[in-house]
């Protein structure tokens, strides 16, 4: 179990459910979450990456960069989930489609 | 004077009178004067330079001189088009006679036409004429000719119909226009029958090329007797004369420029340029249509009883007699008496023209509209009030007359020797010399019974005999300057022979010998007017005084009554006086047929061609139209056209439920995407 595949195929699972997520979830702050485990499946594959393809501590910085830019994410995506809150008054992502003809 | 000079004088003295065409008709209105200077100052201008090419000829003294250039106008291959001058001799004495005449008129007119609601395009009309005319005298081949030949007859017909808010001179300036259409569709067969044989318009070429025998016999008759036509037409010859006394119509000054000194010498100055091409044939019908029309018309004249009547008939027959001049042969003679005639026809009527203005005035002052000023029973004892213009007229009478020391004497004695010459080598022509002798009687009597109505005996009118007036010095100038011109001594200068007409016009003006193999040469010409000149002289002294004669005791002495005269004649006197019936007659057989034949084309045309061939076409169309309508409308349209919007319109409506405006969907069909992508590529 200690090989690569292992840790891609756990980093695709991570991947799949995280899409899984964001496709079905109707809760915006679940969508969100989603969104959060896509990023960790990448952290996963570059760790993962970092250690078994000989590319020193590369990996680990990118995955860092990932991590700081997830929690801006979140920081702004809440935001934005607060923001449609105050004017739909739900957080129900089917409900705001105030684009659609 | 070098040729080049020569040649910028002529181009000048062309389009001068155009510019003051150009200038009086569009801002002449608005000119000081109306912008009458600017006419005068451009003819006065030409007179100038052609007394000085004319001066620079007498002093070159070469019998020989000419200068031609041309160039090409139209080029279409083979079919070129040259417009070009030619000066000689005959060119320049020719444009001093236009230029004299026409300053004459412009200087006369000031004060005639005084007050006229048209008075700046009057002038402006008369610089058209002016340059259209000297358009005729320098052209060197029959292109322009035929050119400026029509502009001179528009310039005719905008002068006549001056005062067109008369009847009958509108009438009268179609009358002309369309007389002359008749004779010009002549002139310009003849012109392509010599294009088509030839090649050329060129009169030198043309002459060359009959000289070398490329054209002749029966179809060079033809068009010599074509452009003959022309001729007729613009010399208003027998049976074409019928425009001209109606011509009269226009303004008197007009009268004098056009249809008594210079465009209807037109006719006579085409015959002497062509003479040359003239077959024996076609020479015999000119001196017959000249001959018959000099006694023809001159006959007219002795009953007419207006002025300028008179002077038109007369004007008629004089022509005739240069045609017939040229007819016989002798058509220096011919241009001779064209220059003498214009000076001492013009006087004439210029003269005429003062009577009536004295008339109009007097009839003016006493309020009477209905008395008709030109007619000469009204008139009578002018010679006490009107001396200057009473001299003038009786000077210009004596030289149309033929009366030694004066011009017309000169140039008459000239065709008739020519005239009398032919006749002796041809004693079956004997008919020629007898009308022209007899027009000369006639001429000498209906002259002097002018003369003797208007200025002797007591006044008609009484009444207005007080206010008639000498006329101002613009009008009598040109009769003292004209009057003078037709004493022979301008003629015949350096010498002082009245009874030879031996002068630079015989020395400097010489006969060319005629192209048309076969045709007598100038030299016998020359020598047979030689030896008939003194038995010619003899008779034509003798004819004149017994015209003069008769007249003096017609109508002076009142010996001979005329209405005694008049009753005995009746017929023939009836017959003078209504013109031999002639407008009548072209009615009657002329133009009540061609109406007639027009009102049948017309009903062909509008009820039978039009009513069924045409409207039939248009009702097919509109059948057809129907169809097309139906196939369009129906068919294409709502098939194929709006087919292809409703397909669209499907599409669009059902592919819009794609567009769910739900993020989650458009991400699953990015990641369906994704799968699809990732199973091709994989295979």
């Amino acid at each position: 179990m200690d090989s690569l595949n292992t840790y891609l195929f756990i980093a695709a699972i991570l991947f799949s459910l995280g899409l899984f997520g964001v496709i079905t979830r109707r809760n915006g702050v679940a969508v969100l979450m989603g969104i959060e485990l896509i990023l960790n499946s990448a952290n996963l594959n570059f760790l993962a990456f970092a250690k078994f393809g000989g590319m020193n501590m590369s990996g680990h910085i990118f995955a860092l960069f990932v991590i700081i830019m997830a929690a801006v994410e979140a920081a702004v995506a809440l935001a934005i989930i607060i923001n449609i809150f105050k004017n739909f008054h739900t957080i129900n992502v089917d409900d705001v489609q105030g684009l659609r003809q | 004077m070098t040729g080049n000079m020569i040649m910028d004088y002529s181009l000048l003295i062309l389009f001068l009178p155009l510019a003051a065409f150009v200038i009086q008709i569009f801002i002449g209105k608005r000119l000081p004067r109306q912008g009458d200077w600017v006419a005068i100052g451009a003819v006065v201008t030409t007179l100038i330079l052609s007394i000085a090419m004319f001066t620079s000829m007498l002093i070159g003294h070469d019998p020989q001189f000419a200068q031609e250039a041309s160039f090409t106008w139209l080029n279409m291959g083979a079919f070129k088009i040259e417009m070009g001058f030619l000066v000689d001799n005959i060119t320049i004495t020719m444009l001093l006679v236009v230029a004299l005449i026409s300053s004459m008129t412009h200087i006369f007119s000031i004060k005639y036409m005084e007050g006229d609601i048209r008075y700046s395009r009057y002038f402006a009309y008369l610089g058209f004429f002016t340059f259209s005319m000297n358009g005729i005298v320098l052209a060197n081949n029959l292109v322009s000719m035929y050119m400026f030949w029509e502009l001179v007859g528009v310039s005719s017909y905008l002068l006549i119909g001056h005062w067109f808010e008369k009847d009958s001179a509108a009438d009268a300036a179609k009358k002309a226009f369309l007389t002359n259409r008749v004779g010009d569709i002549g002139f310009f067969i003849g012109i392509m029958l010599i294009f088509s044989t030839l090649g050329t318009f060129t009169f030198s070429e043309i002459f060359d090329s009959i000289a070398a025998g490329k054209m002749g016999g029966t179809l060079l008759t033809f068009a010599g007797v074509g452009l003959f036509l022309g001729a007729m037409g613009k010399s208003s010859q027998f049976p074409l004369h019928i425009w001209l006394p109606d011509a009269m119509e226009g303004p008197t000054p007009v009268s004098a420029l056009m249809h008594a000194a210079t465009m209807v010498a037109a006719g006579v100055y085409l015959c002497v340029r062509l003479f040359p091409l003239f077959t024996p044939d076609a020479l015999i019908v000119i001196a017959y249509v000249g001959g018959f029309t000099a006694f023809f018309a001159a006959t007219i004249a002795i009953t007419q009883n207006d002025i300028k009547k008179v002077l038109a008939y007369s004007t008629v027959s004089q022509l005739g007699y240069m045609i017939l001049a040229v007819g016989s042969g002798a058509y220096i003679a011919g241009f001779f008496h064209l220059v003498t005639h214009a000076m001492f026809k013009a006087c004439l009527f210029y003269g005429s023209g003062s009577v009536i203005h004295a008339m109009h005035h007097a009839l003016h002052k006493k309020h009477d509209h209905e008395t008709d000023p030109q007619d000469m029973r009204n008139m009578g004892g002018f010679k006490g009030k009107m001396p200057i213009t009473y001299w003038a007229m009786l000077i210009s009478t004596l030289a149309i007359s033929g009366v030694p020391l004066f011009s017309g004497f000169l140039s008459k004695d000239a065709i008739l020797a020519g005239t009398l010459s032919f006749a002796i080598h041809q004693p079956i022509h004997f008919l020629l010399p007898v009308f022209g002798f007899g027009a000369a009687v006639i001429t000498a009597f209906y002259m002097f019974r002018l003369i003797f109505m208007t200025f002797h005996g007591k006044p008609q009118m009484a009444e207005l005999y007080d206010d008639i007036h000498e006329s101002p010095r613009e009008m009598t100038f040109p009769l003292i300057l004209l009057s003078t011109l037709s004493v022979f001594i301008f003629y015949t200068l350096p010498y002082f022979n009245p009874f030879s007409d031996h002068g630079w016009y015989t020395e400097l003006i010489v006969a060319s010998d005629a192209a048309v193999p076969g045709n007598p040469t100038s030299h016998f010409i020359a020598e047979g007017i030689h030896h008939a000149h003194y038995p010619a002289m003899a008779i034509s002294l003798i004819v004149a005084a017994i015209g003069i004669f008769l007249s003096w005791s017609m109508y002076f002495k009142k010996k001979i009554s005329a209405d005694d005269w008049a009753k005995k004649l009746k017929p023939m006197y009836n017959l003078s006086l209504n013109k031999y019936f002639f407008d009548e007659n072209y009615n009657r057989f002329l133009y009540q047929p061609f109406l007639k034949l027009s009102s049948l084309v017309a009903y062909i045309d509008w009820d039978l061609y039009d009513k069924y061939f045409i409207n039939g076409f248009g009702r097919v169309t509109k059948v057809f139209s129907f169809f097309t309508g139906r196939m369009d409308y129906d068919g294409l349209d709502q098939t194929i056209i709006d087919g292809i919007g409703r397909s669209v319109r499907h599409t669009g409506g059902a592919l819009k439920f794609l567009q769910t405006g739900r993020l989650q969907n458009y991400l699953l069909f990015a990641l369906l995407g994704v799968v699809v992508i990732v199973l091709v590529q994989s295979f």
